[in-house]
């Protein structure tokens, strides 16, 4: 595969995930926010943002260390929280299984919920695996970039933001945004209906467990529709 | 232990959660048993994400009209569905949000 081809996927990759920033900028904003407001303070809170980059248990972290909670617990929370990142690692490792392996470790550090789907959606066309590694490194990269940023400004602009504005509405609006894509036929709709209304039932169950409960009732619903399909 | 060895240590898992199966499965094809339940991953875990943000945005469910981050979340998703197109998904839940906010 010629270079400009490769530039071709990477530019799409970072075309895909330009709009999907209106949500993971405000996500930042508030992580970086809440941390310089609270125990764990500006600077430990935004190196959260390159080590951990996953931005519910970024939240969770500076909430468990606000509150006082031992070490052991935070730890454990924060990964009960990120257990999700299991299944989008199953989810991805065929289409990223002939990547050379230096390429599977640096997009496992990329691996977020956004570049999940994204890459879920366009790897139905997307065939040349060079082709697959740059998009993904494309999405990766701009997500990494706007979250590091974000959670910086979120630190030093604190709560300058006003609360009116709803910015953390801006969160679940771009999933919604996104499921025209990943919803294409009739068992998956059934999926995230399923899902979604599991999730309503079980979100008070602890260490957000509701998320991993009630994506694994409609991944089950999906199956069971989809039996006898060719 | 320092806040900052605690974030290390989450960084530490949260990376392995990651690499987990695209770390060791390599070259190996997926078996078919295990493919086919994957493609309704990304679709459930988005309305996974998405429903308990609309239906319990103060923490109780709420169905009623009075629930306003519901409404404008209808609203973004009929934006949704016809534009396919996420920004406008977006600008529009939040703009129906501030209005309704603004209104009530």
């Amino acid at each position: 595969m010629p270079a400009s081809s490769a530039r071709t996927a990477a530019l799409d990759g970072v075309r895909a995930a330009l709009p999907v920033l209106l949500g993971v900028a405000p996500f930042g904003l508030i992580v970086g926010a809440t941390a310089a407001a609270t125990e764990i303070g500006g600077l430990v809170g935004f190196l959260s943002s390159p080590i951990v980059f996953a931005g519910a248990a970024q939240i969770a972290t500076i909430q468990l260390v606000d509150q006082g909670s031992t070490a052991l617990v935070v730890i454990a929370t924060a990964l009960v929280i990120n257990s999700r990142h299991l299944m989008y690692s199953a989810g991805l490792a065929g289409a990223f299984g002939d990547f050379p392996l230096r390429w599977r470790l640096l997009l496992a550090y990329g691996l977020t919920d956004h570049l999940f789907v994204l890459a879920s959606i366009r790897y139905e066309r997307l065939i040349d695996p060079v082709g697959r590694r740059w998009y993904a490194l494309g999405v990766a990269l701009t997500l990494w970039i706007a979250w590091q940023a974000a959670s910086a400004v979120g630190v030093l602009v604190g709560a300058a933001v006003p609360a009116s504005w709803n910015l953390d509405f801006a969160v679940p609006l771009v999933f919604l945004g996104l499921m025209p894509g990943a919803v294409r036929d009739r068992p998956a709709l059934a999926a995230t209906l399923v899902a979604g209304a599991t999730a309503v039932v079980a979100a008070p169950l602890a260490w957000n467990l509701g998320l991993v409960a009630a994506t694994l009732a409609g991944v089950l619903t999906g199956v069971i529709l989809d039996r006898g399909r060719p | 232990m320092t806040d900052l060895a605690i974030v290390v240590a989450i960084g530490v898992g949260t990376y392995g959660l990651r690499l987990s199966f695209i770390g060791a499965l390599g070259t190996r094809p997926v078996p078919p048993a295990i493919e086919r339940p994957l493609r309704f991953i990304a679709p459930a875990v988005l309305g996974a994400l998405i429903a308990p943000a609309l239906v319990r945005p103060e923490g109780v469910i709420d169905l009623g009209p009075g629930n306003l981050r519901l409404v404008a979340g209808g609203i973004a998703a009929l934006v949704a569905w016809r534009t396919k197109n996420i920004a406008a998904t977006t600008a529009a839940g939040l703009l129906a949000l501030w209005l309704l906010d603004t209104a009530a």
